[in-house]
Formats: structure tokens, sequence, C-alpha cells
């Protein structure tokens, strides 16, 4: 839209100039993801029309305090109760700035809501007062994640206990952290650099210190990284050893032989489910068989899975998940 | 008795029989049913229940002072913003301006002698009473740390503090807020004088309507979710406990379907004394009367359509996302428009300043901002950013502080010499509305940038990079703190040593103005007969008594 | 303060006429109403969005309610209703004051059996079965969790239904009382009328409650 712009190209010169007027105190934080800065000029354009409007007002009602101060107890104000050119100038402007503003919005949130479809994944497990992040690969850190600069990275994330909420503002990205639920959000750094990672949604005692740091690392720096250190398994071998640990594997042989479905080349395709619904087999799904197994049992088996509520740990879930994951490209066999 | 306008110092106030006077004793103090009486018993209330939230946020704001915090504990501090945050809302602007202003004003307004209940009135006190013994009970025992939303499954599995004593208090004092709804709908409708039709009712009734409306289909809602929080609290049945299939986010759904409409429960009222202090300080009639008394009842309506925009980073679809967004710009057109009539108001207006018209046109402008920071919240893309931050904190705070209180503050004394008939000294009432007005803008400017840099709300310590604009922003509650105490001495000091008042001595229009001050427990020894339409500033001149 | 009109007893003082004192005694009331849809109204909610959630839970626990004691227990109300009508009608054709009694002291006793029957055959069996969530739940068959949440709302909205019975009767008690006095009358019987509307408020709510809590699922012949 040719208006919104033109608004931006000012919106633009304005903020440049108020940041330099005000150094000491930074009107924004550092702009670290693709997403920022358009957030960041949405968000001065508003504030320009706020100022617009609260100067426009104040002024207004100034101006019209001291020309019409009472002179005299006798004066007799005139009669004026409507003016409907100018109502319905001050009704439609508003209106249309509203539909500008939503639109302009709109557009950037949907378009950050969805992530790229090779986006890296990371999983995050927000428990009371901190984060546990773990990478594919197998590298776990606490409050801390590093990412490589210029790759989509999506967080999937939930909690132990309450709800959270991770909060990057360089990126301009922010989501609660729900227990039974994965949520997610995806960013891409533009900046290497070091920023704040927030929780944004009062978990109780320590909540305020509940944050951390994301480094963003040039691609080659954060291989490095990531390799680097003691050996680790990765999620999906660790789901794999837990896999036959908690005796999943007797039941949901490879080979269809057991009580259970065999899992391979079973993420990410619609099934239909013995309650007659269908549904894709996502990490949530996944997750759901784990935790209430009667809920989503195929049909044709009995519904005798039991469920592993208590006995792992949400990390340990995700573990398994990508495990399940793992065995996605494989090839079907039997029903 | 005559209600002929007076010189404003002829009778000594006490020589003639008013509602104040015509009966002593404790006893027809707690047993009143005159709405004026309840009016003051709410007035003491809420005037404490006010000073107790407040200390909590001078304790809050003296903490913040070092990022790493200089008062508290953090377990405490979580435990001062909940009290504040709970005190706040519940017991002070949820009934401020309907319970004492709207209880007193409403029948004197409309020509009636009483509201249609006035033993539902006084029961209607004892119920807040009830609830502000429990909350107060909570913070006395130790406290509660939920934040005043009482986010689950915090709230219900995992907080070790009183909240079900808190929420219980939260519960009891709804039931107040129901009963003056029910009263104020019913007397409106079936209690006014012949001739008062609802276009010359003055606009603070429509407010006041607008009001109850929301009072009574939302606050039952409160009360379910309280209630099934208090279940799942007690006997740990799981309502919202994802372990055993429950969802918390379905707290948050019912929490706020009531929760928004709560809001402008707390800003209806005081834009209804807004249309009464700015038609009389400019001696003329408001611009666009039916259009600001639709506006109030399109507020009241759409209200209970934007919960959502509480929820945007819940992980609910886009879709929903999209529809709350839409709504919730919609519902902030009538609330422009408002500001735009009242502006227009004082065109060509005979315009006056005392304290009264000062914290009306405090209010117009920081409502005007307030408002508009809302367009920030209701934008999905910048929401995402700014939600859980300063940045909301500082645009409550415009609105309900900015907003509500000083409406509420410029009601109080607008009406103070029909209640109490006394006058208070002006000089120190414009000089502390002033200090509120600087206070508040140092106080809460700061956060709006505090939360685009990031830093989120309900902190106990915070990252050094912030420290600066925190303290800006305690500077500035220390001087909103003595602003609030300065009215709070003069008008006690009146009640005893203040001139007395005549009938009418700002010269407005409205049929409370034509009764003694203060008036006789029956209002009006004859129901007055309507014949003019609100405001009638430019009609006959009404001489100042 | 002197009056010019003469004020009949029944009128109380913040009104100019009986007719206004009626109005706004029938607009409370259905206002008040109005907050009771609301508060029952958000339990609802909650309820039809766990029942889409967990709905094979749902059905299991339905199933285990007895529809024959729920079924009598709604024609009991609906009888109820009737009783109230007649005893508002017998007060508004001027009927004697034992008419108005006797119709009264029927709906009381309809309420008082539906009570009978809920506590003791409904609830004292659930809670033998250990179908109390919170207090005394022990089934572990399928969809527990499920289950324990169905049981929570069916005792806490058929509770908060009989919390409102009992309130019902205590007014009904002191209609009866009035009565027996001889307060009502052709010209004067606003209490009844108004009291009629939330004993029959509190007979719709039932009829939303029993389909929802009792015939999830669908049944044939009734009982388990």
């Amino acid at each position: 839209m040719i208006g919104a712009g033109i608004a931006e190209v000012f919106v633009d010169a304005g903020a440049r100039l108020l940041t330099s007027a005000f150094a000491p105190i930074p009107l924004r934080p550092p702009a670290a993801s693709t997403i920022a800065e358009g957030v960041d000029r949405l968000h001065f354009a508003l504030t320009g029309i706020t100022l617009f409007f609260t100067v426009i007002i104040f002024s207004t009602i100034f101006f019209f305090m001291i020309k019409y101060r009472r002179q005299s107890e006798d004066e007799i104000p005139p009669e004026i109760e409507k003016n409907v050119p100018l109502e319905i100038l001050w009704t439609g402007i508003p209106t249309l700035i509203c539909v500008v503003i939503f639109f302009w919005s709109a557009s950037l949130y949907i378009r950050n809501a969805r992530p790229p479809d090779a986006s890296t994944e990371i999983f995050v497990v927000g428990k009371q007062w901190m984060w546990h992040l773990q990478h594919p690969e197998g590298v776990r850190e606490i409050n801390e994640l590093h990412v490589p600069l210029g790759v989509p990275i999506k967080l999937t994330m939930t909690s132990e206990d309450v709800i959270h909420d991770f909060y990057i503002p360089a990126f301009r990205v922010k989501k609660d952290v729900l227990p039974g639920r994965y949520t997610s959000l995806w960013f891409q750094a533009t900046k290497t650099g070091t920023y704040h990672v927030f929780c944004g949604q009062y978990c109780g005692a320590d909540h305020a210190q509940m944050i951390g740091w994301v480094y963003v690392m040039e691609p080659s720096d954060y291989a490095a990284w990531l390799s680097g250190g003691a050996s680790h398994e990765s999620m999906a071998q660790a789901g794999e050893r837990l896999f036959t640990q908690l005796g999943c594997a007797t039941c949901h042989a490879a080979d269809n032989t057991g009580r259970g479905p065999s899992l391979i080349g079973l993420y990410g395709k619609p099934e239909k489910l013995r309650s007659g619904e269908t549904r894709i087999v996502d990490e949530g799904l996944i997750r759901q068989a784990i935790v209430f197994p009667n809920s989503v049992i195929l049909p044709n088996y009995p519904p005798v899975m039991p469920t592993f509520q208590g006995q792992i740990n949400e990390e340990q879930v995700l573990q398994l998940i990508a495990y399940v994951k793992s065995l996605g490209t494989q090839e079907r066999t039997g029903k | 008795m005559s209600t002929a306008v007076a010189d404003i110092h002829e009778v000594p106030a006490g020589s003639r029989v008013n509602y104040l006077n015509a009966s002593y004793g404790i006893k027809s103090w707690l047993f009143t049913t005159d709405h004026k009486r309840i009016a003051l018993l709410y007035l003491a209330s809420i005037t404490f229940m006010f000073f107790v939230g407040g200390t909590a946020a001078v304790l809050m704001r003296i903490h913040l002072i070092e990022p790493s915090g200089a008062l508290v504990q953090p377990e405490t501090y979580n435990k001062l913003f909940s009290i504040h945050g709970i005190v706040m809302v519940f017991f002070f602007l949820v009934p401020s301006i309907p319970a004492t202003l709207g209880n007193f004003l409403v029948p004197l307004m409309i020509g009636a002698r009483d509201l249609a209940f006035p033993k539902l009135n006084l029961l209607s006190w004892y119920v807040y009473m009830v609830g502000a013994i429990f909350t107060l009970y909570a913070v006395i025992s130790g406290g509660v740390d939920t934040g005043w939303t009482f986010y689950a499954p915090f709230s219900s599995l995992y907080s070790q503090t009183h909240v079900i004593a808190a929420a219980l208090g939260v519960f009891i004092t709804g039931f107040s807020s129901i009963l003056t709804g029910l009263n104020f709908i019913v007397t409106i409708h079936k209690m006014r004088a012949p001739g008062m039709t609802w276009f010359r009712l003055p606009l603070f009734i429509w407010a006041m309507y607008a009001t109850s409306v929301i009072f009574i289909l939302g606050t039952p809602v409160i009360a379910i979710t309280i209630f099934l929080l208090g279940l799942e609290r007690l006997l740990h049945v799981g309502i919202f406990d994802p372990a055993v299939g429950g969802d918390p986010i379905l707290f948050q759904h019912l929490f706020w379907f009531y929760s928004h409409p709560a809001v402008y429960i707390m800003i209806l009222p005081a834009m209804g004394v807004i249309s009464e202090v700015v038609t009389c300080f400019s001696k003329k009639r408001i611009f666009g009367y039916s259009i600001v008394a639709f506006s109030s009842m399109a507020i009241a309506v759409i209200s209970f359509l934007v919960w959502g925009h509480h929820m945007f980073v819940t992980g609910q679809s886009v879709y929903a996302g999209l529809i709350f967004s839409v709504l919730s710009f919609l519902v902030a057109i009538p609330s422009a428009i408002k500001v735009f009539n009242w502006t227009s108001t004082l065109y060509k207006g005979s315009i006056s300043y005392e304290a009264p018209m000062l914290y009306a046109l405090g209010f117009i402008g920081l409502f005007t901002m307030g408002g508009l920071t809302g367009l920030f919240l209701a934008s999905l893309a910048t929401d995402v950013h700014l939600n859980g931050t300063y940045f909301i904190v500082a645009h409550f705070h415009y609105i309900m502080v900015g907003g509500a209180v000083m409406g509420y503050l410029g009601g109080i004394h607008f009406w103070w010499p029909k209640i109490t008939g006394r006058l208070y000294p002006d000089a120190w009432a414009r000089f502390a509305a002033l200090v509120v007005f600087v206070g508040f803008n140092l106080t809460f400017f700061p956060q709006f940038m505090l939360g685009y840099l990031g830093m989120p709300r309900r902190y106990a310590v915070y990252p050094e990079e912030f420290q600066v604009l925190n303290v800006m922003s305690s500077a500035g509650a220390s001087i909103l703190g003595i602003g609030y105490l300065i009215p709070l001495i003069y008008l006690i000091w009146s009640m005893r040593y203040g001139p007395v008042a005549g009938p009418n001595p700002w010269g407005a229009r409205g049929l409370e103005w034509e009764v003694p001050s203060p008036p006789p427990t029956e209002n009006f020894e004859d129901i007055p007969v309507v014949t003019e339409e609100a405001y009638n500033y430019t009609g006959a001149r009404q001489t100042l008594g | 303060m002197a009056r010019t009109a003469a004020h009949s007893p029944a009128l109380v003082h913040q009104f100019e006429t009986k007719e206004q004192q009626h109005d706004a005694g029938s607009l409370g009331m259905w206002v008040f109403l109005a907050t009771e849809i609301m508060f029952f109204g958000g339990v609802f909610m909650a309820y039809i969005v766990y029942r889409a959630l967990h709905l094979e839970a749902f059905i299991q626990g339905s199933h285990f309610l007895d529809v024959t004691f729920g079924a009598t227990n709604t024609a009991v109300l609906i009888c109820s209703s009737l009783t109230m009508a007649l005893a508002i009608n017998a007060a508004q054709t001027g009927k004697s004051k034992s008419t108005i009694i006797t119709f009264l002291v029927l709906t009381m006793l309809l309420g008082a059996a539906f009570l009978f029957i809920k506590f003791t055959f409904e609830w004292t069996h659930d809670w033998t079965e250990g179908l109390v969530p919170g207090l005394h739940f022990t089934y572990n068959g399928p969809h527990a969790p499920g289950v324990q949440l169905f049981f929570c709302f069916y005792f806490f909205m058929t509770g908060l239904h009989a919390l409102h019975m009992f309130i019902g009767l205590g007014i009904l008690a002191t209609l009866t009382v009035m009565a027996y006095r001889g307060r009502f009358n052709a010209e004067y019987y606003a209490p009844l009328e108004v009291s009629g509307l939330y004993w029959h408020f509190v007979d719709i709510v039932w009829i939303f409650l029993f389909p929802l809590l009792y015939l999830i699922g669908g049944r044939y012949g009734g009982g388990h």
C-alpha cells in the first residue's frame, strides 16, 4: 500500500532523528532479526500517530482554555451541538487509521506466524525457574541459546509446570510456553551478538531471574561450537535409547508384530483415530499418545497402552518425538 | 423548606435538617437505607482501600530504584504487585465512581427519592466489606503472589500463598457490583421524574447505565471463574490442570471475558463525570449529546467482544488473533469520538478553571494518550513484542490513573459541596491537580519506553540498563503520592472548617443542583417535572448560589 | 415529610405509585435472572469446551448417571413450576388464601422431592461408587482423567443448581407465611410473581442440565 510506504519513510527519518537526540536513553532494543525493522517501523508509525493526536488535543484544549476563558459572569455562549461534516471527518479519519494499521500489522503478523519449511528446530523446556534448551544434534544448554546467523530457527517449546513465556526483545518475538502442550516461535537473526532472553509470563518467586542470553554466531563459529566439547548423542539417539529402556519397542515393534502399530513412517501423516477424527501425527499428537494414550488410539488396536506420565520429563518426551520423527523417512510395512 | 437561592454564607450548616444530621449515632449509619449515606459509607471504605493499594505501589517503586531490588525479597515483591492489583482493580477502581458518586447522584439526577431497592443497596455495601475483609486477611496473614490475574496452573497448583482467601474476597465483592448494577438499571428505567425522557438524562446517568449493563453481564462470569479456581485449589480436581486433561488457557478465556469489560466499568463512569464537568465549566451544552450517549452503550456492548487481545501470544490461532484485533480497533472509535465531542464543547464556551475542570481537562489529554497506546496493543505485530512488558503497565495506568482516577477526583471535587454542604479551598485543589498531573506523567511515561526496550512486567529485579528509566518512574511516583495526599487533607478539613456551600456554587444545570446542599433525606419536597434538555446552559442563566 | 397522596402500607417510600413499585420489582427480577444466566452460562461454556475435548470420557461418565432418576426429577420440577404458576394464578384471580397456600406448599414439596431424590439416591450412590472427584474418586478405567473432569462438572453444576433450589425453598416458605397472614390478594401479588420468575428459571436451568449431563452419547432403555 502506497500510503503505508510513504508513512514508513517519514517514520524512518523521524525515528532516526529522535534516536540521535536522545542518545543516552535508547528508544528501542537492538534490531537483530529479519522482522525487527518491520515491527519497529510500525511501532514508530503508531508513536507518531499517538503524538500527533495527543498534541492536537492538548493544544486545542490549551488554546480554547485561553481564548474562551470566562470574561464576565453574564456572557452566554452560543448553542453549538453538532456539525455533521466535522463529525463525519473525525469518525472517518480514526476509522481509516485503524483500518490501515490493522492491515499493516496483520500482514506482518501473518508473515511472522509460520516458520519457513527449512527451519532449524531447537527445543525449549521451561520450568521454574530456568530454561532447558536442546539442539537436535544433542547439545543442551541452560538459559543460553546459541544460534547461527542468517538461518531460520524454530523453537518448539513446552513447560514442565506453570505457564512461562519465551521473549527475545532483540528479535521482537515472544510466545507463551504452556504445560501439556507445544507452542512455537521462529526467527532469523541478522546480526551477531548477545541478546537478552526473558521469561515474559509471571511464573512465581524467581520469575525475574528466569532470564538468559541468545548468542548469534557466524555459521562457521556455530558449527564449531556445536561439535566442540564432549560428544553428544543426538536427540533422536537419546530417544531411541529411551524407546528401548521404557519398553516401547515391545509393543511398537518395527515389523508390526507387537500389540501396537509400528511407528515407522508415521510422523507427519494424517491418521484416522478410533474416535473417528483425523489428525496429523505431529509433536502434539505424539506427546498426547505418551501421556494420554487412550485418547489417540488407532482403529483396530485395543486401548491398552499405559501412560508414561510422571515417568519421564518433558525433555525426554521431546527426545522420543525426535526419534519417532527420524523414523518418518523409512517405508511403512504391514497394516 | 425552601430551595430558593441563598447567599453563600447565609445559613450556618447544621441548622437545617439534611441527610447528614437527620439522625445521629453509629446505628443510623450502619443500618441506613438512604442512598446518600450509603454513598458515604462506600467513600470511606474505598478511600481506605485506595491507600492500601497505594502503599503497595509506593513500596514497589522504592524497591525498583535498584536493579537488584532496593527494599524486599522477590517473594515479597511478587506479593506487593499482586495485592496492588487486586485491591486497586476490585476494591477501588471497579466500585469507585458507581458506588460513591453513582449511589449519591443517580436518584437526585433523575428526580427520584432513592434507588429502586434501598435495602439491596445497603446489602451491597456490607457484601463489599465482607469481601474486603477476606482480602485484607489474605494480605495480613502473608499475602498472595499470583498477580491480580490469578493465572492457572500457578494459582491453582503451585502458589504457596493465601490464594483462596484473596480469591474469595474478590468473589464476594463481585456480588456487591451485581447488586449496584441491578439497582441502577431498574432505577433508571422505572423511576425517572415526569418529563425526564431518556434523551434528557444527564450523560452521567447514561454512563452509569452502560456501566451497570457490564456489571450485570460480566461479573457473574468472574464469579464462576474464581469458584472453579477455588475448587481446583481446594480439592485438586484438575479443572485447569493439563496433567488430568484440563486447560489453563480456558481459565484465561473465562477470566478475561469479565476482566476486559471490567476495564470499561472503570472508565465509563469517569467519562460520565467529564461530560458533567466540562459542560458546567464552559457553560455550554455538550456537543453531540446523543452521540456521546450512544457511544457509551456501544463501548459497553463491544467491550464483551475483545477479550482475546490479552491472549495474542498464548498460542491461539492466527484467525482468532485477527478477529480480536479487528474488534479491539473497533472499540477505540467511540472513545475517540467522545474526546472530540468534549473538546468541541469547549469551543466558544465560557471557561473557568476550578479544580474539577482541571481534572477533567487532564483526563481528556491523558485518556487520549492512554487510549492511543491501546492501538499498539490491538495491533498484532506490535503486541507480540509489547505484551507482558512495561508498555502494558504504562498503557493501563494512563487510562486507569490518568483517566479513571482523575475523573473520580474531578467528580469528588465537583459534587463535594452538594455531598457535604461545604466548599474546599480551590487554590489547594488546583495545586494538587497540577502535582498529580506532573507526578503521573513522570511516573508512567518512562514505562512506555521501558516496555519497548523489552523490560518485562512483574520483575522484582531487572538488568542494569533499565535503571535510569526506573528511577525516573519512581521519582514521579513520589510526587504522585504527595498529590493524592493533599486532597485527603483539605477535603477532610473542609468537612468541618470549609465555608458553607449553597445549593449551586458552580452555577451548574441538573436536578441535583436544585436541592439544598446537603440534600434532605427525601431528596425532593415534591418530585420535579422536567421540561428542558440536559445542560441547558444557554437558556436562562442559572444564578450562582 | 408531608405527602399529598395517601399510600397503602404496601407502597414503599421511594416509589410514587404501586404500578411503579410492581414494575420495578419485576424488572429487578428479570435483571437478576440475566445475571444468573451469565453465572450458569460461564460454567456451561467451560463444560462445552471440555466435552468437545474429551467426548469419549464424557460419554463414559454420563453412562454412570441414572437416567430414570434424572427424568423423574425433570418431571418433578416441571410439575412444581405448574403448581407455582397455579399459586400465582390463585392470588391473581382472588382465590382464598388456603388455595394459594396449598399450591405453594405443593411446590415446596415437589422441590424438596427433587432434592431428596438427588441427594439420597443419586449423590449417595455416586459416593459409594467412588465417583466424587477430590473427595472419593476411585475410578481408573478408560479415560479416567476425562471422567474425573466430567464428574467435577456434574457435581459443580448440579450442586450450584441445588443451592438455587434451597434458596428457592426458603423463598417459598417465606411466601407461605406471607400468604398465611393474608398479604396477597388480586391487587397485590408481586412477591409471588417475582418469586415465580425465579422458580421457573431454576427449572429451566435443570431442563438444560438434564440432557447435557445425563444423555450424552444417547441412551436406550434408561439406566446403566
